[in-house]
């Protein structure tokens, strides 16, 4: 079936398998491998993109689903090429992973939760990620960069 | 006073994960890659009467399909970590399947989908045979065999009496004894198990790629190819997405390297998460104790008994071993005068066991600090205070337990108040009462444990007395090219431990530059130097000594050079910010860069007899190890013990047997800290696993051998609203083994938090008389045990 989608601002038209998941078209056809796979069942949230505003599980939806969409992975969500958001360099300064798998996801996550709400409580935090599983950290570290990338923001914006 | 040890500093390796630019197994592309899945065995113990692949073969994009007695026949099998010679593993199952989840055949095809299709077309005949998957069962004279030429499920039978241990029991007051299980869970990390094989033709080499944390890990391709060690190239500069002792693919990277041999081409196997969790054999010790414990009327606890029942699944590779490392700090950070410890390994049909953080010392843990807590509770005394009086005091160090391992150094009581009033104890009664009276069950938990770190693996040769092993190197390469800019060289795979900050940061630390323009790269197993991997708390201590000593000869020819050209003598030198300069005349001075042009390029000016360019080669030997075991089982095994002290408090809805953690404390001594950011989120994080295992966590087998919770719906990791908001001190007692006085910090926090839990969970229940020292504490069981109100033990007597 023919797709045709945007991704990270990007158009791109494909040809895809009915079967073909959303996250093996990103990462196999159009090489996006930093969005990653961890059970493949929709509960550890390594895959999670950003579709028409909302992260989702891109292991849960067929790649034929996104067509007309707009994506954005971790890939795009930084300011320019060299650049990062203001998460991305919070969980830097927090030193807010390890092992760096989870981390993709764990920053679409809290990508999205800021888009909605740029002063969150950390329980706020905790509910938000709490679909993405990190084996690592402990998730510490995590709720303080996003706590940290939300101030920044904010007096960034102030 | 240090320049970059210690400090804050971003991670050198977050930059890139941040962005997405890992470089995971998952994420390597060979042109022609090809794709295996797995058959499965569906049941735990079959003869296999046949096998027809011709329906999986007839498929479009299918290039083959292989059994297990294809592989055996060109390939051998599994060494075995104990002294089992009978027992013998192959990747692939052969002529009988021994677990429900073990392979039978794998396809490899054009792609992952359509090998996954050709899996369901193989048809297997599986003659059933009996099984046994309950440990005890399993060790009774008509147990079904899981290895049938062994002869018996056991695999290890081994007694230890370290010191006077009938005599402490005869001068003891009192005397109990209770039980202890620990389920088996695994550390189970985000990303599955991976590996891409690509064997060369041309040039004779087997590339491999793997998401791997392994020792040994090309030796035994090597052996198991039966090809020649100098033919395995596996990369370790792959990202590896969390290991914690997992992963261990040994069989995977068989099987996609023998088929890469075959077909030409390059093959990869990527666990998908139900092939991981049934039939990637990484779970964890499994064990049953039956603790003894002899003390007197002020809490001096005299003597333990230890027995240990390690169900070791159906394979004997290096999961039994984790029996062994508990030696090395079998007292826990405790004066015990004389230990009883008899371990014993026993096969059953499940998934065979890997080894996972902390290498069986965290079960360990928990029976130790089980024991404080129920001598104190017999004695009617405070545990903390039980625990003060026995633990070693600050003055007692080097301070030798009775199994031969010397702890190196600490203050632990130090740790203890630091803890004490970070978690404000003093009123945290006040807080359990207030609980209470909510209507719920409340109880806090205090443990001391320890975590020894960078071992010469000498259990080993203590539980396999034709191993001679004795120590297990480190190595570093660092070299500063022509512009006088400086990479340095490791061989390991990096799972998250920041090994490329570490070493950055020690030599920035000893040559006086900036970590940050410091390159640090990950060598492959040809051109690698002696490595044994980030296991047990060792990198540290161990990469970090080797980096420290490269640093340190490179430093050395480098002031050869400068005295020479500055005319004068090297000890006259002193390092400044990117040179030396004359101590005396400090105008006299040489820049890294006019050193490195002197050494690459103007021999004219280099000093006579010295070879050109600027490297260095450390290879860092255990501190303290070199011995083997007497042959009563007395050894060295590690070289550092850093300590911690957990406090929590937990509160458990006695209807639903919920547990939650309000509050959760860790003090601890991990020596000089390298990187505080990275120090921070191994202890939080090694306490969230601990966490997981103590509450939820466990690979579930039900009568009929199989696996309950083989997805992440129903095996469950604490996400962020399980664990808590964990708070840390620190506090630095120097070893006196190590460069900087670093000790090992890996492993820590997963030692330290089942014990906690265990301990604030059982608090919980003495007003209700129950106890429960049976991991995990899950919410359904504990709700039954509440509402039933009988007990695993008698609370207060013997
Ligand atoms: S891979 Fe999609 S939720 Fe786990
Ligand atoms: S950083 Fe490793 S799983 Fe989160």
């Amino acid at each position: 079936m023919r797709i045709e989608l945007t991704v990270n601002g990007k158009r791109v038209a494909h040809d895809v398998e009915p079967r073909l998941s959303l996250v093996d078209f990103l990462r196999d056809e159009l090489d996006l491998t930093g969005t990653h796979v961890g059970c493949e069942h929709g509960v550890c949230g390594a895959c999670s993109v950003i579709v028409d505003g909302d992260a989702v599980r891109s292991c849960l939806m067929f790649a034929v689903q996104a067509d007309g969409a707009e994506v954005t992975t971790i890939e795009g969500v930084g300011n320019g090429p060299g650049t990062l958001s203001a998460l991305q360099d919070a969980f830097w300064e927090t030193h807010a992973l390890q092992c760096g798998y989870c981390t993709p996801g764990m920053i679409i996550a809290a990508e999205s939760l800021l888009a909605q709400n740029d002063n969150p409580s950390d329980q706020d935090i905790r509910e938000a990620i709490e679909g993405n599983l990190c084996r690592c950290t402990g998730y510490v570290q995590i709720v303080e960069a996003i706590a940290l990338a939300a101030r920044n923001i904010r007096e960034a914006r102030s | 006073m240090t320049h970059y040890v210690s400090k804050k500093r971003r991670p050198k390796e977050d930059g890139r994960f941040i962005t997405g630019r890992g470089k995971f197994v998952a994420d390597i592309k060979r042109p022609g890659m090809t794709h295996v899945a797995m058959v499965q065995s569906p049941v735990p113990s079959a003869r296999l009467k046949s096998i027809d692949t011709s329906r999986a073969l007839a498929l479009p994009g299918v290039l083959d399909v292989i059994t297990g007695e294809e592989l055996a026949a060109h390939t051998r099998p599994h060494q075995n970590a104990l002294d089992t010679p009978e027992v013998v593993v192959y990747p692939m199952a052969v002529d009988r399947v021994r677990f429900a989840g073990e392979w039978v055949a794998a396809v490899v095809a054009t792609s992952r989908h359509i090998a996954e299709d050709a899996a369901e077309l193989v048809d297997v005949d599986y003659e059933l045979t009996d099984f046994v998957v309950d440990p005890e069962q399993a060790m009774l004279s008509h147990a079904p065999l899981v290895h049938e030429a062994h002869g018996s499920n056991i695999l290890l039978s081994r007694e230890f009496v370290w010191g006077p241990v009938d005599d402490d029991a005869k001068r003891s007051e009192h005397k109990i004894g209770f039980r202890v299980r620990w389920g088996r869970n695994a550390t189970v990390p985000i990303e599955t198990f991976g590996v891409v094989a690509q064997w060369d033709e041309g040039s004779g080499i087997l590339d491999i790629w793997a998401s791997i944390q392994m020792p040994s890990y090309a030796e035994s391709i090597a052996a198991m190819l039966d090809i020649p060690l100098n033919t395995v190239r596996a990369h370790y500069d792959v990202d590896v997405g969390g290991s914690y002792g997992v992963k261990r693919g040994l069989k995977h990277t068989i099987v996609a390297a023998y088929l890469s041999r075959k077909h030409g081409v390059p093959v990869r196997y990527i666990e998908d998460r139900l092939e991981n969790m049934t039939g990637g054999e990484m779970h964890g010790p499994d064990r049953i104790f039956d603790m003894t414990v002899a003390f007197d009327d002020d809490g001096t606890i005299n003597s333990l008994g230890i027995v240990a029942i390690d169900d070791a699944g159906a394979n004997s590779s290096r999961g039994p071993l984790q029996l062994g490392k508990p030696v090395s700090a079998i007292c826990g950070p405790y004066r015990i005068n004389s230990v009883y410890y008899h371990a014993i390994s026993v096969a059953t049909n499940k998934s065979g066991q890997s080894a996972v953080r902390g290498f069986g010392q965290s079960p360990t843990n928990v029976a130790i600090e089980a024991c404080v807590d129920r001598v104190a509770r017999f004695l009617n005394l405070d545990r903390l205070e039980v625990r003060r009086r026995n633990l070693v005091k600050k003055d007692e160090f080097p301070w030798r337990i009775p199994s031969g391992s010397s702890y190196d150094s600490g203050d632990y009581l130090a740790v203890v108040e630091k803890a004490v009033s970070l978690s404000e104890l003093g009123t945290m009664g006040a807080r359990v009462e207030q609980a209470r009276s909510q209507g719920l069950l409340s109880g806090i938990g205090v443990v001391t444990t320890l975590e020894p770190g960078g071992g010469n693996s000498s259990f080993e040769p203590l539980l396999n007395p034709k191993n001679t092993t004795t120590t297990w190197p480190e190595s570093c390469v660092v070299k500063m090219d022509r512009t006088g800019l400086i990479t340095a060289m490791i061989t390991t795979s990096t799972s998250g431990q920041g090994h490329q900050t570490l070493v950055a940061t020690i030599i920035g630390e000893e040559l006086r530059v900036d970590p940050d323009s410091i390159r640090v790269v990950h060598l492959d197993t040809l051109t690698g130097m002696p490595g044994n991997t980030p296991v047990a708390s060792r990198m540290a201590i161990m990469l970090g000594g080797a980096a420290s000593g490269a640093a340190g000869k490179l430093k050395t020819r480098l002031a050869t050079i400068a005295a020479h050209a500055l005319d004068t003598s090297p000890d006259q030198l002193e390092l400044i910010e990117g040179g030396f300069r004359v101590a005396v005349t400090p105008a006299k001075s040489i820049t890294f860069a006019e050193l490195a042009i002197i050494a690459h390029r103007e021999d004219h000016r280099m000093p006579a007899n010295l070879e050109p360019g600027l490297q260095e080669t450390f290879v860092m030997q255990v501190p303290t190890g070199g011995e083997l075991p007497t042959p009563d089982g007395v050894v060295q095994m590690y070289p550092c013990y850093s300590f911690a002290c957990h406090i929590c408090r937990v509160e458990i809805d006695p209807a639903t047997g919920k547990t939650h953690i309000p509050e959760y404390v860790i003090a601890h001594d991990c020596g000089t800290v390298i990187n505080p950011d990275i120090v921070r989120g191994m202890v939080i994080g090694g306490a969230a696993h601990g966490i997981g295992a103590a509450l939820y966590e466990k690979f579930e087998y039900n009568e009929d051998g199989q696996l309950l919770t083989g997805s992440f719906a129903d095996y469950l990791i604490p996400s962020a609203l399980e664990i808590p908001d964990i708070k840390l001190d620190e506090h630095c007692t120097p070893s006196p083994h190590t460069s900087h006085g670093q000790k090992g910090v890996g492993e820590g926090g997963y030692l330290g938090a089942p014990a906690a839990i265990a301990c604030a969970v059982n608090d919980a229940l003495v007003p209700l008389g129950l106890e429960r020292w049976e991991l995990p504490l899950r919410m359904g069981e504990l709700a039954d045990q509440i509402a039933g109100g009988q007990t695993l033990g008698n609370l207060l007597g013997p």
